[in-house]
């Protein structure tokens, strides 16, 4: 009997802690969206007015709207190269000896180990001998190079999940390598490659560090343009970009779920 | 069908180490044009990467594999003109039978309608005419095993590669599937090499079987031959269900407990010489042995009944536990001694099987 | 010459193998190129840099080569300072997300499998929502007229507003909410993972539910735990952005004094010795997780 009073009490405890984190974890993130339609010109929650003029503000504003398109375009250029660069790595990388395969799985997390400032101010340096800083190119360089990792790491293990028998299969059916390739092995981890594009859109758009220094001028990301509004003053405007943001991740959170499901119902 | 004409195999000196391990240790082999050619071997003998060398998936060090006479060694897997049966079967989960059937065929150019008909041609010999809109999941294990075999021979190929394609399906599936195996390969034109590590199934489908251990061929033989005459300890420990028992050998002659046994099976030269009793091989003998047999009478241990025969474990004398098998209409009729009780048992010259454990 | 003449020539021990051999160079040079384009870029954005930046270090503010940099690093009050701060808070923070995170996800481990999935989503949309909106979130929050000071003086636990944001105190909240998720994912993966027929076992061999725990699943847990641990403290060192927010210019991490070093004060080399002190202590963190670990298990999965 006693037992049984203990593992209750255990039990409400254990799950009055969790329900605890888990608000305390999705509170914060989510409080920005009431907040970006009060009408107040300060911040308050719960607002006392609504209105949509923070969003009017944002919109209509030609910097907020320059540095959206900057980060919209470096995120799309940073997936549509580390999509392609990253998986064909994570292929070869798969087939290859596994000498070799550590050795390079070691470097290709190096992004993500190695403090993200220090790359910021190191790439910073180099882009100011080459001309690169403040360009678009230098931003979708540094930020392909950051997003590389996660693509490669998850088309890597969607390949070890991957029965290869069927790309032997294929090969030994007629098919030559690029073949088997294109035709068995891409439709089966299409999936860990749509997450991996997804993964590599995410970082681009939220990456902030590297673009504080890199990026500017026309070329300011708007992670870069939050930052130091940030660190100025509480802009209200900054609501309504963070509640388009966090609907942008929701989405993308949203695609790669549903991307799982799909890979389920296939198996 | 075609007039395609199954290829020989020919196989010389092969050789293939993974650091210090030697999965191949000087292979040769050769196989005659339409043979159904078993690799047969422990887990880790090395026969899988036998049968992924000839396939091109596994490169040797050296070594030369020629097909019809044509060097095979340097050619990639997908122009080697051999159809394939993995393991796991590898059917393509994201198209249909059909699909999955008419993939070679699509490779190598074949009409749109030619494929459907010489897919679905494929299909019907596998008795699964009619499937071709299924999708993979929809189908039990024995069914995709059929789906690979088809889609593997679809497109007529000249050499055919199992590897152990049958060890997914339960016992009955798998005996109905060794015996269809065996008819499909008289109407195919096809020269086959099958894995497996089941000898049982290696008797009952092949031509020929080659034994494989440590990536060495130990005996390549007829079924019977290899049952009857093993040329090891290892083969014939591994091929057949045995007893065996330690022997002097000089010569030869070998002797039993000081006394000697007649054979007349040749004696291989090696050490470790032991004597291989099959239990169905003994005879019960209720009199006396007659002088020519060999006599390997002893005292009744243990009486198993197992259905269609009996095992009875008997102590002989000094040398060791042997087994006989008595069919159990036999044991029924002629009444066998209780434990502890003298059995008299005799094994003929012609059974007496005395082979080496290893090379002196 | 063909293939076919040239085994014709060496009938014998090893014949093709040259051919063989040049054939799986080939291949392995061809897997190598696939991989090339990738690595190279991730050599020439992130190694190249550091290793230049790293040279820098070695050069004092008159351009000669000398150790001054690392020098005072070990004399100047300012720089330990940053230091002890640095490891202050990065141990305040991985402990807290410990305590935090274990329960909860030993909780979402006994809950039916969809609910946890469901649940998990609560974990996913922070982690995936950028750095600088829930920084922002926190400061909003924290700050003297923001939603928690008027809920504790509404409900009258308090009477002054606390000073909750632009200080230490804002760091680690919101340092704990960004890493929060970078634990939980490794430790839960692992849990998930921990075959709980185990733990029934113990039970049925006569150990109390808890001693179960204790005994069984809390060390089956711990290499994911680790992982999580050696993760959240490596980013903790090196992070930027939320201290830099909610510190309020009190508080100065590694991250942001070698920021300042450089934006504000120009001095490249003091700038890379403290770089390369922040990276070698990164690499010596995940050279101890291997040695104790083995390193795949840095591997979320």
């Amino acid at each position: 009997m006693e037992q049984v009073g203990q593992r209750r009490i255990d039990g409400l405890w254990l799950s009055t802690v969790g329900i605890a984190v888990l608000f305390f974890l999705i509170l914060p993130t989510l409080i920005v969206i009431p907040m970006s339609f009060s009408g107040a010109s300060f911040l308050e929650f719960p607002p006392t007015s609504l209105s949509f003029r923070w969003y009017r503000e944002y919109f209509g504003s030609d910097e907020w709207m320059s540095a959206t398109r900057t980060s919209l375009i470096a995120a799309v250029l940073t997936t549509a190269i580390a999509t392609p660069l990253g998986s064909l790595c994570a292929y070869g990388l798969h087939c290859s000896t596994p000498r070799i395969r550590n050795a390079a799985q070691i470097l290709v997390i190096m992004p993500i180990i190695v403090p993200v400032i220090l790359i910021a101010v190191g790439v910073f340096s180099l882009y100011a001998k080459l001309g690169l800083n403040y360009t678009l190119t230098g931003v979708v360089i540094a930020h392909t190079a950051l997003a590389l990792p996660f693509v490669i790491v998850t088309v890597m293990s969607g390949l070890q999940n991957y029965d290869f028998d069927q790309e032997l299969a294929a090969r030994s059916l007629g098919a030559s390598r690029a073949y088997a390739l294109w035709t068995v092995t891409v439709p089966q981890v299409k999936f860990s490659i749509q997450t991996g594009a997804f993964l590599a859109f995410i970082t681009s758009l939220d990456e902030v560090v590297i673009s504080m220094l890199v990026s500017g001028g026309d070329n300011a990301t708007i992670t870069r343009r939050m930052f130091n509004s940030l660190r100025d003053q509480l802009d209200p405007t900054i609501a309504a970009i963070s509640t388009c943001l966090i609907v942008v991740s929701v989405a993308a959170l949203i695609g790669v779920q549903l991307i799982g499901r799909r890979k389920d119902k296939v198996k | 069908m075609s007039a395609t004409q199954s290829l020989p195999i020919d196989i010389s000196n092969l050789c293939k180490s993974y650091g210090s391990v030697k999965a191949l240790d000087d292979v040769s082999l050769n196989i005659p044009a339409g043979e159904f050619l078993t690799l047969l071997g422990p887990s880790g003998s090395g026969k899988t990467t036998l049968l992924m060398a000839l396939a091109g998936f596994v490169r040797p060090d050296c070594g030369s594999i020629r097909f019809g006479g044509q060097e095979m060694i340097a050619t990639p897997p997908h122009q080697r003109g051999l159809g394939m049966v993995f393991q796991s079967y590898a059917l393509f989960p994201f198209m249909t039978v059909a699909e999955n059937v008419a993939y070679p065929l699509k490779i190598r150019g074949v009409s749109k309608s030619d494929q459907s008909t010489q897919a679905e041609r494929a299909l019907d010999t596998v008795q699964l005419g009619g499937f071709g809109d299924r999708r993979i999941t929809q189908l039990s294990g024995g069914q995709r095993q059929r789906v690979a075999l088809a889609r593997a021979m679809v497109f007529e190929p000249q050499i055919i590669l199992m590897d152990e394609p049958l060890s997914a399906l339960d016992k009955k599936l798998r005996e109905h599937m060794q015996i269809e195996l065996k008819a499909l390969h008289h109407k195919l034109d096809a020269t086959v090499v099958y894995v497996t590590h089941d000898q049982r199934e290696a008797l009952t489908m092949s031509d020929r079987i080659a034994v494989v251990n440590h990536g060495r061929i130990e005996q390549v033989e007829t079924p019977e031959r290899l049952y009857r005459q093993p040329s090891s300890f290892f083969v014939a420990d591994f091929v057949g269900e045995s007893v065996s028992l330690p022997v002097d050998v000089a010569g030869n002659t070998a002797q039993l407990a000081g006394r000697v046994l007649k054979s007349d099976l040749p004696i291989a030269p090696g050490g470790g010489h032991r004597l291989v009793i099959r239990p169905e091989l003994l005879e019960v003998t209720p009199g006396a042995v007659p002088e020519a047999a060999n006599d390997l009478s002893g005292e009744v241990h243990e009486i198993i009944y197992q259905g269609d025969s009996v095992l009875v474990i008997v102590n002989h004398d000094s040398a060791g536990e042997i087994n006989v098998r008595v069919p159990a209409n036999r044991a029924g009729q002629m009444g066998l001694p209780s434990k502890c009780e003298r059995i008299g048992l005799s094994l003929h010259p012609q059974d007496t099987i005395i082979v080496p454990d290893h090379a002196s | 010459m063909s293939v076919a003449e040239f085994s014709n020539r060496s009938v014998g021990t090893r014949q093709n193998a040259d051919i063989l051999k040049s054939e799986e160079r080939r291949e392995n040079q061809a897997f190598l190129g696939l991989s090339t384009p990738a690595v190279l870029l991730i050599l020439i954005v992130v190694f190249l840099p550091i290793f230049w930046l790293s040279s820098l270090s070695f050069f004092n503010a008159a351009g000669e080569a000398s150790t001054e940099n690392y020098a005072r690093i070990f004399n100047s009050a300012l720089y330990r300072r940053t230091f002890v701060v640095t490891f202050q808070i990065s141990i305040a923070v991985t402990v807290i997300c410990v305590l935090l995170g274990y329960p909860l996800c030993y909780w979402l481990t006994r809950l039916p499998d969809r609910r946890a999935g469901i649940l998990m989503v609560f974990v996913l949309v922070p982690f995936w929502t950028s750095v600088l909106v829930r920084t922002y979130a926190w400061l909003v929050l924290l700050q003297r007229n923001g939603i928690i000071n008027s809920s504790l003086m509404s409900i009258g636990i308090i009477d002054e507003p606390l000073q909750l944001a632009h200080n230490l105190t804002g760091s680690i909240i919101g340092m704990v909410h960004i890493m929060l998720p970078f634990l939980i994912l490794p430790l839960y993966a692992t849990m998930r993972s921990i075959d709980t027929d185990l733990v029934r076992a113990a039970v049925g061999l006569g150990s109390t539910p808890r001693g179960a725990f204790w005994r069984v699943f809390l060390p089956m847990s711990l290499p994911g735990l680790f992982a999580g641990i050696v993760l959240v403290f490596i980013l903790s060192l090196g992070f930027f952005v939320t201290p830099a927010l909610l510190g309020g210019g009190r508080v100065q991490m590694l991250a942001q004094r070698i920021e300042s070093t450089i934006t504000v004060y120009a001095n490249w080399g003091a700038a890379s010795a403290l770089g390369v002190v922040l990276l070698f202590l990164a690499l010596a963190m995940i050279w101890l997780m291997h040695r104790v670990f083995g390193l795949d298990k840095l591997f979320m999965r």
